[in-house]
């Protein structure tokens, strides 16, 4: 698709899209070590897999619109949500923005010509490639498709006679595909900085993705190899986690969560870094307390690897542990709190135009509160004894994933598309999709938090007719949100083919570096390296104002 | 709303409630600060913007009260959870026992039911088993909550403080009937309680097909499918 963008660009210089290298067609493409051809391969395989994952969300709310069966039955449901978390999580928002934007934006952003490792960059999208395609596989081989729940919660995965070793094999390789992509960023940051830029020169985005990468480099190989260990164990019958082989299942949710708690921040800090840049843009000033919002995204990195075992309360751990994760967990809220107030601070005395992106991070800022917030209660052992596998959980991981992770992604797209491509989308069809989408999110995941309270639990799929009210609200919700983001993927798409030319380097007034190249940018990124004298978000023609008018 | 019919529902919810009011005081800061600087500074109304790169003492503010009021939170939330892990000494016992997709609820005396009774406040401990697979023992009139995991005992503990039939849930996805798992725990006052058990003691060398000798209560053949 992006191929055909390229071929109407007459610009001077040769822009990454028009570029003529050995290989042609789709080769010029699957074989091009390019970082922004890399996040570009990235972004299609991501966007593709989210209307799968978004297919089969409005499938499982429309089951649950009446109790009993209302279109399929209960081992097609359970595969349903299976198939949509481990597609929503691992295939979709733990690469996401990393592998999107961070492939196409972190070199730039920094000043370097690629990242370190292009080639080993090219090796994260084959092996995330056929990740996918082996859930594909996983799917429609007999056997059937996993019904485990994301999770993979044993002694269950051990017993069930679905394809869980292709599935496991699977999430294995997106892991990897994502600690190469860890490694070779942190790797970019430390070695290919422009000239004069120094760390607190650098964008809160290659922060948050400098952070990231540390997360995904050191908790990633714990999910790679529990989920080895459980191949093994189905294979070879080697007792390690099935209680009925003298294993422990307990240690099996351990390991699982020490890599999959983690991988919520592997999925909401990039996005907070997206929301880092684009809220001083879109308000035409300087950003409040950057180190802090820096700083405060390796304190998330570090706090946040030392809470897995709050999703274990109620499993019968001893109350010192419980004591522990308890208390770590009500911490790890302080730098997300913090980033928060800096947001909103960032919002005072600027000059602020709410177009498409900035009505993205302000959502995001807003649903990012109340999936905080939520954590917060369920932080609290008495209640989240009461709460926990609960629809409340499923309001709280929909709010954080899809209202950080999920927003973040829409967020970036609506500020990065456009100079990716040099083309603009109609902007009065990107505002009237984010408000169908804004609000059909909150009619949908809202009632969980109640559903949750009155005691409904989680992957289910009958229910009490009590709790049916929630559900049609929630169902109801899904088809205005499924609406929004409808309208603005084809809004995005339709921008690819015959949206406004933009050749406008600065299409925002940001004041990063991406900025400075021009639209599409070159093959090699910069017409001469960067020479960085000044912050990422100085606005300096403010304080010249600020003279003039003294 | 939810039933309220145990020891902890009190407490829980309560924690539960303030929790929330601080969290809905929070969200409302945040959004309303939001609203108001984007509409006052919207770029209409303000052309000029003026560069702020932070304050310390701010930052300082909005570290240590958050930190204050988290710790807070906290130590309601274990104080609750202390009471709710430790069952006092001189408890009923009942074994219960998970397994694909039902439940079975065993008495001290070999009485065995797949509805849960119980007597009218009395300390009652439920010591939890699973067959197969993971399965969670969850009485939401009662706040109470734990996993069954096979080869392990874990334990729960309520006393029922109103008479009525509450719901019990597995919350612990199980397979194929994971949400028809659901059985009732029925609280009877303790004579009624007494005089059920007696009589089913009697009748377990019969058929158990269920009790008609006490007034106040029958069987329910409330199986998971």
């Amino acid at each position: 698709m992006a191929s055909d963008a390229a071929a109407v660009h007459s610009n001077s210089y040769e822009t990454y899209l028009d570029y003529k290298g050995k290989h042609k067609g789709i080769f010029a493409w699957i074989l091009s070590t390019d970082h922004k051809r890399i996040g570009i391969l990235y972004m299609v395989a991501l966007l593709s897999w989210f209307l799968v994952g978004m297919a089969l969300g409005g499938l499982i709310r429309l089951e649950l619109l009446t109790p009993g069966r209302t279109i399929v039955g209960p081992q097609t449901y359970n595969a349903f949500f299976t198939l949509h978390g481990v597609i929503m999580l691992f295939i979709f928002v733990i690469p996401g923005i990393p592998a999107v934007f961070g492939n196409f934006f972190l070199p730039i952003m920094i000043g370097a010509e690629d990242v370190a490792f292009p080639r080993i960059n090219l090796l994260s999208w084959y092996l995330y490639i056929i990740g996918g395609i082996l859930i594909i596989l996983a799917i429609f081989l007999p056997g059937g498709a996993p019904d485990t729940g994301w999770t993979f919660y044993i002694p269950y995965s051990i017993r069930t006679s679905t394809n869980m070793i292709i599935t496991l094999t699977a999430v294995f390789l997106l892991g990897f595909s994502s600690i190469l992509t860890g490694l070779n960023f942190i790797t970019t940051i430390h070695r290919l900085r422009a000239p004069g830029m120094d760390w607190f020169k650098m964008p809160l985005f290659s922060w948050a993705l400098y952070a990231t990468g540390w997360i995904q480099v050191i908790v990633t190989p714990i999910i790679g190899i529990t989920l080895l260990l459980v191949i093994i164990e189905r294979v070879f019958g080697v007792g390690i986690f099935d209680p009925a082989l003298g294993g422990d299942p307990i240690l099996f949710q351990h390991l699982f969560w020490i890599y999959s708690h983690p991988a919520v921040y592997i999925m909401a800090v990039p996005a907070m870094g997206v929301i880092s840049e684009i809220i001083p843009t879109f308000s035409r000033r300087t950003i409040f307390g950057y180190k802090f919002i820096a700083y405060s995204s390796l304190a998330i990195a570090l706090f946040g690897s030392l809470v897995w075992a709050h999703h274990m309360f109620a499993v019968g751990m001893s109350d010192s542990a419980e004591f522990i994760f308890s208390l770590l967990t009500f911490m790890v809220a302080i730098p997300s709190a913090i980033k928060v107030f800096n947001w909103t601070a960032t919002l005072y005395k600027g000059s602020i135009q709410l177009d498409p992106p900035m009505l993205y991070s302000l959502a995001f800022i807003f649903l990012f509160s109340i999936g905080g917030l939520t954590g917060i209660i369920q932080g609290a052992l008495s209640v989240d004894i009461h709460l926990t596998d609960t629809y409340f959980i499923v309001g709280h991981i929909h709010y954080v994933v899809f209202g950080t992770a999920g927003f973040g992604i829409f967020a970036a797209l609506h500020y990065w598309l456009p100079k990716m491509i040099g083309k603009i989308y109609n902007m009065k069809t990107a505002k009237v999709a984010f408000w169908i989408t804004f609000i059909g999110f909150n009619i949908l995941y809202f009632p969980f938090f109640i559903m949750g309270w009155l005691g409904m639990p989680r992957r289910s799929y009958d229910y009490l007719p009590e709790y049916q009210v929630y559900h049609v609200i929630s169902t109801v919700g899904s088809w205005i949100m499924i609406s929004g983001i409808l309208l603005m993927f084809y809004n995005l798409l339709k921008s690819v083919y015959t949206g406004k030319r933009v050749t406008e380097r600065n299409l925002w007034g940001g004041e990063t570096l991406e900025w400075t190249v021009p639209t599409p940018p070159p093959l090699t990124n910069f017409e001469k390296l960067p020479d960085v004298t000044v912050g990422p978000y100085e606005y300096k023609q403010n304080d010249i104002e600020v003279e003039e008018v003294k | 709303m939810i039933a309220q019919a145990s020891n902890f529902v009190n407490e829980t919810d309560t924690t539960f409630f303030i929790i929330v009011a601080v969290c809905v005081f929070f969200l409302l800061l945040i959004t309303i600060s939001m609203v108001v600087f984007v509409i006052k500074y919207s770029r209409k109304r303000n052309t000029k913007p003026v560069n702020i790169h932070g304050s310390t003492a701010l930052e300082i503010t909005w570290t240590v009260i958050p930190t204050m009021i988290a710790l807070g939170m906290f130590w309601l939330g274990w104080v609750g959870y202390k009471d709710l892990s430790r069952p006092p000494k001189d408890s009923m016992i009942v074994d219960v026992t998970a397994q694909m997709w039902r439940w079975n609820f065993k008495y001290a005396n070999g009485v065995q039911t797949d509805t849960l009774y119980v007597p009218l406040n009395k300390d009652v401990e439920v010591r939890l088993h699973s067959l197969d697979v993971d399965h969670s023992f969850y009485v939401p009139a009662f706040r109470v909550k734990k996993d069954c995991i096979p080869t392990r005992t874990n334990i729960a503990w309520f006393r029922a403080e109103e008479v009525g039939t509450y719901q019990v849930f597995c919350a612990e996805y199980c397979g194929l009937n994971h949400s028809y798992m659901y059985s009732a725990v029925k609280v009877l006052p303790e004579y009624d309680f007494n005089m059920w058990l007696a009589g089913k003691a009697q009748k377990t060398t019969v058929a158990n097909t269920g009790s008609g000798s006490v007034k106040t209560s029958h069987i329910v053949t409330n199986s998971g499918n």
